[in-house]
Parts: structure tokens; sequence; C-alpha cells
């Protein structure tokens, strides 16, 4: 691990239990739900990392227990380093608390991961949905939405898929 | 007209001061088919008289499923996806994929193909900035830009089509190097251009940069300081017209950009001037790359000879079996990649482009997230319009350089 990642992973573990992963030169520190908060604020005020490069889950589906991890890939611009923090996250739990106190960044990031993934996010200012209709059902970035297509219409069945197509309604 | 209409305050009620509330502002929709705004984004602003109040961009209206889609490819099949993405700067979005598939398979890339890889992404980024000054001229009403700018673009166009067969849609990087060597004629291509683009660019300046007309609608215009920047995920050109000097080129080198000698141009004011200058100048900087890494291209292999990954020339198909083994293996089936995850980036011509990539141990991406920069660019910007004139906003949306197929994805 690069040496000016130790100090915060160290506060990390000590204060709020987090546990590491180490892969290809990446440091991913897995945090509980209500820690994650406390440690964004941490690394923004007291190890400079100023950017929230992205945030974004990942649907581990079939697996259930945790079945999504939400990511927050941050950067430090002083001393060129990222860090990587993750949240295991059941499907039916409570919602996340949100980060865009801590990163403005996060704001959109966590719209498109609620409409996207369904998890919500807890005090968010805007929760409208950033991308998807408002009318949409279900959440199309889990593992478990199938990739849809669209019944390719011939002559021959031109009005049989005319009658079942889903039309805008008017 | 119909792109400009009134809309009601519903939904967007925890959004607008209180005046619209109250009826005193106006609520007026601007896109999302307005040429201004570069694609399809919608903006909602409050008005008060002409003075913005607030601003609320509406996004999503060419979300495309990209994600989705390449979680349903292998690796290599899911990279044509990535050209559709920005689609002015596919050749950095290839760049920006495959690192990512290297990373995770662990996989080593030749010098050539190195080499070959940064000449064409300064291209790219040399094309991706024309259009973006071309759109801006045109946005201020300086028509001519946009004919100029699109001239070079061409020739530039021309050369991956030499390349690859393709003007836009390339796919020409491949996982491990690139797809095959570049012809004889390549060399000569970009050494006219190299000739011929300083003097378009002084070209350019001589139209805009002392511009009156032009200074008129870009100086102290939509100011962004770094900090703000980098609280909305800002990055890029328009981070570096902030004060901030953060250019992953320099800061994390990637495919070589150690080796060659160029500056990150950075400026403090903020402004639409400052992004307009900084870009700018970017081309010229982007054009020394590509003389240098054209200078000293290695000869020797233009993709890794690394069989699990990468398919063997067709030449070998007829005469040996593992070849042809190998070249139906990974043409039907492709690659396993391990049940891990990584997260790679570039320096696209608009910012931080980074790929989140999980694989799950089979030939199929788990998922991939694409971290564009426009995304964090257009966030920015209902911040920066707060109080300027509706025509100030087309200026600074242009100054933005967003691209749609790069925030819905």
């Amino acid at each position: 691990m690069d040496k000016r990642l130790e100090a915060i992973v160290e506060t990390l573990k000590e204060r709020h239990a987090a546990s590491l992963e180490e892969s290809r030169g990446e440091v991913h520190v897995l945090l509980t739900r209500d820690a994650i908060i406390a440690a964004l604020t941490l690394a923004r005020d007291a190890h400079q990392f100023e950017l929230l490069s992205t945030m974004t889950a990942i649907d581990y589906w079939p697996q259930t227990s945790p079945r999504f991890h939400v990511i927050y890939q941050l950067s430090s611009l002083a001393n060129n380093v990222t860090l990587q923090f993750r949240v295991p996250v059941d499907e039916h739990e409570a919602p996340l608390p949100t980060a865009s106190g801590v990163y403005e960044a996060a704001n959109w990031r966590e719209r498109e991961i609620a409409e996207m993934f369904g998890i919500t996010f807890d005090g968010h200012p805007d929760p409208r949905p950033l991308m998807l209709p408002h009318d949409m059902e279900g959440h199309p970035l889990r593992r478990d939405f199938p990739l849809g297509y669209e019944e390719p219409q011939f002559t021959f069945n031109y009005e049989e898929i005319d009658l079942r197509k889903p039309y805008a309604k008017e | 007209m119909t792109d400009l209409q009134e809309v009601p305050v519903g939904e967007f009620k925890h959004l607008v001061s209180e005046r619209a509330l109250r009826g005193e502002t106006m609520l007026l929709n601007m896109g999302p088919q307005h040429p201004s705004t570069h694609g399809v984004l919608r903006l909602v602003l409050e008005l008060d008289g002409e003075t913005i109040v607030n601003c609320i961009p509406d996004i999503g209206f060419l979300h495309t499923g990209i994600e989705k889609n390449m979680e349903a490819k292998t690796y290599v099949k899911a990279e044509v996806m990535t050209d559709r993405l920005d689609y002015m700067n596919n050749m950095g979005n290839n760049l920006a994929y495959v690192m990512a598939v290297e990373k995770l398979v662990e996989l080593d890339v030749p010098p050539r193909a190195q080499a070959l890889r940064v000449i064409l992404t300064e291209l790219q980024r040399i094309a991706s900035h024309l259009v973006w000054l071309g759109t801006m001229g045109l946005d201020l009403a300086a028509m001519s830009m946009f004919l100029y700018c699109f001239r070079e673009r061409e020739l530039i166009l021309d050369i991956f089509e030499l390349v690859s067969g393709q003007r836009m849609m390339v796919t020409y990087f491949r996982p491990g190097g690139v797809w095959r060597d570049v012809p004889v004629e390549f060399e000569k291509a970009v050494r006219d251009f190299i000739k011929i683009f300083p003097r378009r660019v002084d070209e350019y300046e001589q139209l805009l940069t002392r511009n009156p007309l032009f200074l008129d609608r870009v100086v102290k215009i939509g100011v962004l300081d770094g900090a703000t920047a980098l609280q909305h995920g800002v990055t890029g050109p328009m981070l570096r017209a902030s004060g901030v000097n953060w250019d992953l080129r320099k800061a994390r080198p990637y495919s070589g950009y150690e080796q060659y000698d160029f500056n990150v141009p950075v400026l403090t004011q903020g402004d639409t001037q400052a992004r307009y200058l900084v870009r700018v100048q970017e081309m010229r900087e982007s054009l020394k790359i590509v003389e240098q890494a054209l200078n000293k291209l290695p000869m020797g292999p233009f993709t890794s000879d690394n069989r699990k990954f990468v398919p063997p020339p067709r030449s070998e198909l007829g005469v040996s079996m593992e070849a042809l083994i190998h070249h139906f293996k990974l043409w039907t089936e492709g690659f396993p990649a391990p049940d891990a995850d990584v997260y790679s980036a570039v320096e696209s011509p608009r910012g931080e482009l980074g790929v989140l990539l999980a694989g799950d141990g089979g030939p199929k991406p788990r998922r991939v997230h694409w971290r564009t920069p426009s995304f964090g660019n257009l966030t920015v910007v209902p911040k920066i319009v707060r109080g300027h004139l509706v025509a100030d906003l087309v200026a600074i949306l242009a100054s933005t350089d967003i691209v749609l197929g790069d925030i819905d994805r």
C-alpha cells in the first residue's frame, strides 16, 4: 500500500472498524452504512481528498447478502492518490445516508444509483429520477433486470405485433 | 416557438425560489431540441425578466443503456459501445476501456502500440477541441469559425479512416495493442497535418481571441472558482481554467506520456474566456505530443502476443492448429477475466474519463461504470449561471464543452 494512504487507513480502522482489500494497486476500504459520512468527511477535511471522482454501485446478484456494493471513488490532488470506499448493502435495507452534504458531486450520482439500482438515500435534497422517465418500472442496472429488445416487424406479422406493442401513452 | 415555453412549477417546487411560487418569476423551458444545448439537454430556467434566478438541468434524453449493454457482451465485443458514448472522443474512450481491461487481466502492451495510442488520442483531442471551438463560435454568432474548424477536423478524421477504416466509430485500440499496424501513408498524413495546423490555430486566434464582440460575451462570464469546481467533480480544461493544475497525463502518466515534453495550460480567472484560452492552448500542446511521439515511434509488434487474450494474425490460421483454436475461442467465447474490480482513468478532452470494471470470472463483465467528465462538468452549470442573462447561459454552456452522449450514457 502507498505510504501516503497509511494514515487515513489506520484512522478508519481504529475509529470505524473498516476492513481492507487490496488488488492491482488499488485500496478498497469496506465501511458500514453508519460510518460512511464520517469517513468521507474525514477524507475530505483531514486528508485532502478534494475530489469525489465517481460514485456508483455494483450488483452481486444472485448473491443476496450483501447484494450491492455502493462505491465512492475518491481522489486526492494534493497527494496524488486514490482511495475507494465501499458500503455493502442488502436489497431491502433502510436507505443509506446521503453524501451530497460532503461532496456536491454525489448529488446527481445518488439520483442515478437510486433509479438504476433501487438503493435510496436518506436526506437527499432532490430525490427525483435523473435520467429515466417518471413512470419507469424496475431498476435497469440490476443484474436480474432483463436486457430488453423489440420484436422486429415484417410485413407478414406487422399487425399481430402492433396489437401488443407498447406505445407511449397519449 | 416550441423550444422555449413556459412550464408549471409543479415538480420543481423544491428547487425554485419562493418568488416563482408567488408567480413573480417565470419558469421557462429551454430545449431539449435547442441548437445551443449541444444535443438533447433540457434546461428549466427560472427567469426574472431576462436574468437567470435558477437553472435546473434535465438530462437522460440520450440515455441508451450503454453500461447495461456492455454487461451482455464479451470484453472485446463490448468495446464497440465505447465509441458511441462520447462521440467526439472515440479514440479516447477506446483507450480508457482497453486500459481498464488490461489492468483487470494484467496484460502488457508493446511500446509501439502505446505510442500509436498516444498519437491517435492526441489527434482526437485536437478534433474534439475543434468541434468545441466551431460550435462555440456558432453559439456566439461567429459563423465562419464552424466552417474553418470542421475543415481541419476532416483532416484528422481522414487519418482515422486511414488507420481503422472508420471516421468516427473506430474501435481501433484493442486489449493488448491496436487492431492492425498503421499503413505506410500514416506518417506522411500526420506530418502534413503537423505542418499546416499551427498556422490554422493562429488564424482562429486572429478571428476570436482579441475580437471585441467575442470578448464582450466571454470576459467575467460564468466565473467558477477551483474549490467549487472540485466539490462538483469538475475536471479537465474547465478545472484548469479555474486555477487547479490537474492533468492525469502529468499526474499519473499512462501509455508512455511520461516520455513526452508538454505543458499543461492553467489559468486562474475561471471565466468563459479562460476556458476558451486553455482549450486553444491545449490544441498546440497536443500537437507537440503528436510530433514527439511520431519522431520516436518505435518499431516492433503492434499488439501483445499473449494468445490467451489477443487473437492470432490471419496468416497463421491456415498453418497453425493452435492459432485456429485460439481464434475460434476468442471470437466465440471470449477470454475470461478474474473476479475483481478495477478503476482506471485517463484524461479525455473534457476531463477525467474513468472506467470502473468489475469482472465475475467469466468472459463478460459484471459491471462497467463510466465516470464521464461531462457529467461532472454539467452539474456546476446551475451554480455559475445565476445572475447572468439567458444569452450568457449560451456562452457558458458552450464553454463547458458538454457532450450529451457522454452525460446520459
